[in-house]
């Protein structure tokens, strides 16, 4: 494996999932045992990529380079650099912890995780991809399972949320489509001469033809781009397939969701956009900051005013993702880490809270948070995990998601002040609604009718706990993972405000 | 006959005219077995019919590898031509005559227990075949005529196969009616093509267009009435009247071979109409001349976003599977149509893969309806509710028919549809590239309500969701028809290259 270990990654999961089909449904513990150790082997994987990636170097690594399609010189080229390395890892860990929260899965299970571990295969594709196509075709190949995921293991209005989350992801693939073959008629590989695929090629502004360096060619296709990408993280005011999306899902693919396919726009943005077009992303670059700030403020003033924890929690995304987009706006080396690093941060934190709200999900069978209340002495154990999650989630210090947002600040404040100081006032509301919440749900008097309930259970935790010791991890000590991403994306500053 | 240019016709070179030759007496073969021989089901004809295909595909495939065939083979003078183009589309036709013969066995609207002469249809799909076969060869306005309406005539008896059927026999009436109107339309427009040229064969009608001086006018109206024929045969909006009230009204085993066939056949009577006659070739001062008399690639251009449009839109609204099939059909035509703006190797290359795309996906979409209908005699969407999980295997089959046709990776339609996109973008035809995309996004909408009904949707509480059990060949043959499906979409080398030879050794006559 140690060659083809991106390969492996990808499609050991495919592999999983084929194997599926065929075992009878009746047989659900071998279903779900299957799933596992088909999501068990990437994850180990990742463990090996962990350790051998090379931190000094800004090169691409693990690379694998093979003729797909000649005649259109498509190729299958596949490799990581610190930018996709922390993604991958995130992917591979997340995804093996799903399956694990999904054992409760009742309702055909041989689908579900059959669908899933291809949604994995389509996630990790994407992070691996150096050819355009394929990154296209990975970025695609994840619709298919998402939307059965959420249509029909979903909640009482998933017919809906499903397919308008399929509509609004593919309105923006077909704009990058149209964007990729635009690139695609005119980079010219510089050994060939012919048209090209080739990320890294496509990277370097020499390869560009004439027409491709018409101002307003780029800013259109930069807007093609990153509408497209726009959808996926959600940037308002594309977000509205959001909130839908993640309440009908079942927790699992919430969390997939969340912690992986947003992070999958803004990975786009600084793989692709980025470096492709960066005269571009200087020029966008306060917008990118004030679109930044408005999902802050927009994401986190929606979820003060939600009913729903699940609701409140989706619209905590897309208030932590504007984190993101701010830290790279800058194009400063705190605010790039910092972004990245929230990139992470978010997957962790965000998949602790979807999976905290899973478990009284299941139990109560509703989230309806002024429906709670005193639930702290009744789920003691819950009630701390639960509260764990969200103080990470408004940046307790101590915790990841503070080192992440503090960097993100430092780095955005010399360049874009005003919008620094108001997107700061997010911190102030997001500590308003995570506290609220909890108050409501945990605290107060209890509410008899959930006397009954059981605390968290065995395998609840173990899908919480090891996302939490992540957490306070990286919040003491986040050096495991800036390492990973530091040179690649010193390397990206240099290109775009260089 | 030397007026009209026309060779008397030599033995010597129908050889290469076994595919057709062997179904024509197929036909005649199978029609005598089904009066001879009665039964329940008319065995013999099926088999007459599915032997005869695949001795006729056989040979077919065998020509692939005939050296000559890159000049191509002329027949009965210069009336048909087998080259390239005329080898590809000969495949493309026998297979889809074949999977429809397979798949109307196991029809109860074919075979059910009430229809007379069943075994009539077998021996029509045969002839079908045959006449779109020649509509793909024919290389002189003579023939081109001929070949269309034979294709058509086939076509009315096949769509009032039904004849106690109210909508089939109204289909089969439409049909005629909008069919004779249309052929009348394209005729003027051929005779004025003589009248200006004197010439019958498409080579000689370049020439004499080369040749000069040309009235601008005539050629404009020659040039839209003609499109205006061949737009009937394919369904491009505004002669795409007739296509939906059919394909619902038809046998769905006929819809199906309908939607693929005859307008696979438009398509390769317009690339070879237009290419050898009006097309800029090598010897690019002696033709600009003709290309500059009209704008035309507008005019394609217009019709084809229209009709993507449309298609699409009106699809949007039916209930009736088998009819949003057929809207999407049209909508179909102007993705295609696309590939023919500006008459480009490319854009002829992209047609020709997505026609066999098309071809796989499209039958696959028809042949679920009739899978389902013999068991719920309905192609109502309402009744499509749950039945994903009733037959599960049938039913993501479908699944990657609908995804396909919608154009996601990793299936086929993807691949299609990124050729035509490619193909038009390189030549800068920005709004129809945005107008397509776009398109496929509504696409999306009305392909995915029927994967809802099939998955998503919860059955009401009463309703019967016992498990479904399809005929064994219904398997077969929509795994022959998905498994490529999803091949090519991950895989598509040898197929592109299938489309690219067809192309390259067209025999254009400059």
């Amino acid at each position: 494996m140690g060659e083809h270990i991106l390969s492996w990654m990808t499609f050991f999961p495919v592999i999983g999932a084929a194997v599926i089909a065929f075992i009878p449904s009746q047989r659900k513990e071998v279903i779900k045992t299957v799933a596992a150790a088909a999501a068990a082997v990437p994850l180990i994987l990742a463990v090996q990529l962990f350790i051998n990636f090379d931190r000094g170097s800004s090169a691409f690594q693990f690379v694998e380079h093979y003729t797909w399609i000649k005649a259109f010189n498509i190729e299958y080229f596949m490799g990581i650099d610190g930018l996709s390395v922390p993604m991958v890892l995130l992917t591979a860990f997340l995804s093996f912890l799903c399956i694990i929260a999904s054992w409760n899965i009742d309702r055909a299970p041989k689908g579900y995780f059959a669908l899933f571990l291809i949604l994995e295969a389509g996630m990790m594709g994407v992070f691996c991809a150096l050819d355009f196509f394929l990154f296209y075709v990975f970025w695609e190949v994840m619709l298919l399972p998402m939307y059965f995921l959420i249509g029909i293991w979903g909640g009482p209005r998933r017919e809906y949320a499903a397919i308008k989350f399929f509509l609004y992801t593919l309105a923006g693939s077909v704009l990058m489509l149209l964007a990729m073959i635009a690139f695609y008629l005119n980079v010219s590989d510089p050994v060939t001469g012919g048209h090209t695929f080739n990320m890294l090629h496509m990277f370097d502004q020499a390869n560009h033809s004439d027409w491709l360096h018409l101002t307003n060619i780029r800013h259109i296709i930069w807007i093609a781009l990153f509408i497209g990408f726009a959808i996926k993280v959600p940037i308002f005011p594309f977000h509205t397939w959001l909130p839908d999306a993640h309440v009908e899902a079942p927790t699992a693919v919430s969390v997939i969701l969340a912690g992986v396919l947003l992070k999958m726009g803004t990975y786009g943005i600084l793989r692709i956009s980025y470096p492709m077009l960066p005269d571009q992303a200087a020029w966008f670059s306060y917008a990118l900051a004030v679109l930044g700030c408005i999902n802050i403020l927009y994401g986190a003033y929606c979820a003060m005013a939600q009913s729903d924890m699940k609701k409140l929690v989706a619209y905590s995304s897309v208030s932590h993702m504007g984190y993101v987009l701010l830290g790279m706006s800058a194009m400063t080396s705190a605010g790039m880490n910092g972004a990245v690093l929230q990139m992470f941060n978010h997957g962790t934190i965000t998949a602790m809270m979807f999976l905290s709200v899973g478990v009284v999900y299941d139990r109560a069978h509703t989230r309806e948070i002024n429906g709670f209340g005193g639930l702290g002495t009744q789920m003691p154990l819950y009630f701390s995990v639960f509260s764990f999650s969200l103080f990470a989630a408004l940046g307790l210090p101590g915790l990841s998601g503070f080192v992440s947002e503090a960097m993100i600040f430092m780095g955005v404040f010399p360049v874009y002040r005003t919008v620094t100081i108001i997107s700061a006032l997010g911190i102030i509301i997001g500590a308003a609604y995570v506290l609220w919440m909890l108050q409501r749900v945990f605290l107060g008097p209890k509410n008899e009718k959930w006397d009954n309930l059981p605390d968290i259970n065995v395998r609840e935790m173990f899908t919480l706990v090891p996302i939490g010791l992540i957490v306070l991890l990286l919040g003491v000590y986040p050096m495991p993972v800036l390492d990973l991403m530091k040179v690649t994306l010193n390397n990206l500053i240099k290109v775009v405000a260089g | 006959m030397e007026l009209l240019n026309v060779n008397i016709p030599s033995w010597s070179d129908m050889g290469n005219w076994l595919p057709e030759a062997v179904l024509c007496a197929g036909f005649l073969v199978a029609l005598l077995g089904d009066m001879l021989v009665k039964g329940r089901k008319p065995a013999v004809p099926f088999v007459i019919s599915v032997f005869a295909l695949v001795a006729s595909g056989s040979y077919a495939v065998a020509s692939l590898t005939d050296p000559g065939l890159g000049a191509g083979f002329s027949i009965m003078g210069d009336l048909v031509v087998v080259d390239g183009l005329a080898a590809f589309f000969r495949i493309l036709f026998i297979f889809a005559g074949l999977a429809t013969v397979l798949f109307a066995w196991t029809s109860e609207e074919i075979m059910g227990a009430k229809r007379e002469n069943k075994g009539e249809f077998y021996a029509l799909t045969l002839l079908l075949t045959a006449a779109m076969m020649v509509m793909a060869e024919a290389r002189d306005i003579l023939m081109l005529f001929l070949s269309m309406e034979a294709v058509g005539l086939v076509s009315y008896v096949m769509a009032g196969y039904m004849r106690t059927s109210l909508r089939s026999t109204e289909a089969s009436l439409k049909y005629v009616i909008f069919g004779a109107v249309s052929s009348a339309i394209m005729l003027y427009g051929l005779s004025l093509l003589y009248g200006m040229t004197g010439a019958m064969d498409f080579a000689g009608i370049r020439a004499a267009l080369v040749a000069g001086p040309v009235n601008p006018f005539g050629l404009l109206v020659v040039t839209v009435l003609v499109i205006a024929g061949m737009s009937y045969k394919i369904a491009a909006v505004p002669f795409h009247f007739w296509c939906p009230d059919i394909y619902e009204g038809a046998p769905t085993p006929v819809s199906a071979i309908f939607s693929v066939g005859p307008k696979a056949a438009g398509f390769a009577l317009m690339i070879r109409f237009f290419y050898t006659t009006l097309a800029a070739g090598p010897d690019a001062a002696a033709s600009v001349g003709i290309i500059e008399v009209i704008n035309w690639p507008l005019l394609i251009a217009v019709i084809s976003a229209v009709t993507m449009t449309y298609g699409n839109l009106v699809a949007l609204r039916q209930n009736n599977v088998k009819r949003m099939l057929a809207f999407s059909s049209i909508a179909h035509v102007g993705y295609l149509l696309m590939g023919f703006v500006l008459l480009t190797p490319a854009g002829l290359q992209a047609i020709l893969f997505y026609l066999l795309v098309y071809t796989l996906m499209n039958l696959g979409a028809f042949f679920y309806v009739v899978a389902i209908n013999n068991h719920l005699k309905s192609e109502e969407l309402e009744d499509y509710v749950g039945l994903g999980f009733r037959a599960p295997w049938a039913g993501a089959m479908m699944v990657v028919f609908l995804a396909s046709l919608t154009g996601i990776p990793p299936f086929a339609g993807f691949i299609g549809k990124f050729y035509l996109f490619t193909a038009v973008l390189d030549k800068e035809w920005f709004w129809l590239a945005i107008v397509a995309a776009l398109n496929s996004v509504v696409g999306l909408y009305y392909y995915f309500k029927v994967v809802k009904a099939l998955f998503l949707t919860s059955p009401a509480a009463d309703a019967d969701t016992s498990p479904l059990k399809l005929h064994w060949l219904q398997y077969a043959v929509l795994a022959v028809l998905a498994i490529p499906t999803l091949v090519f979409g991950l895989y598509w080398g040898p197929l592109k290259d299938m489309a690219d030879i067809a192309i390259a050794t067209m025999t254009v006559g400059f």
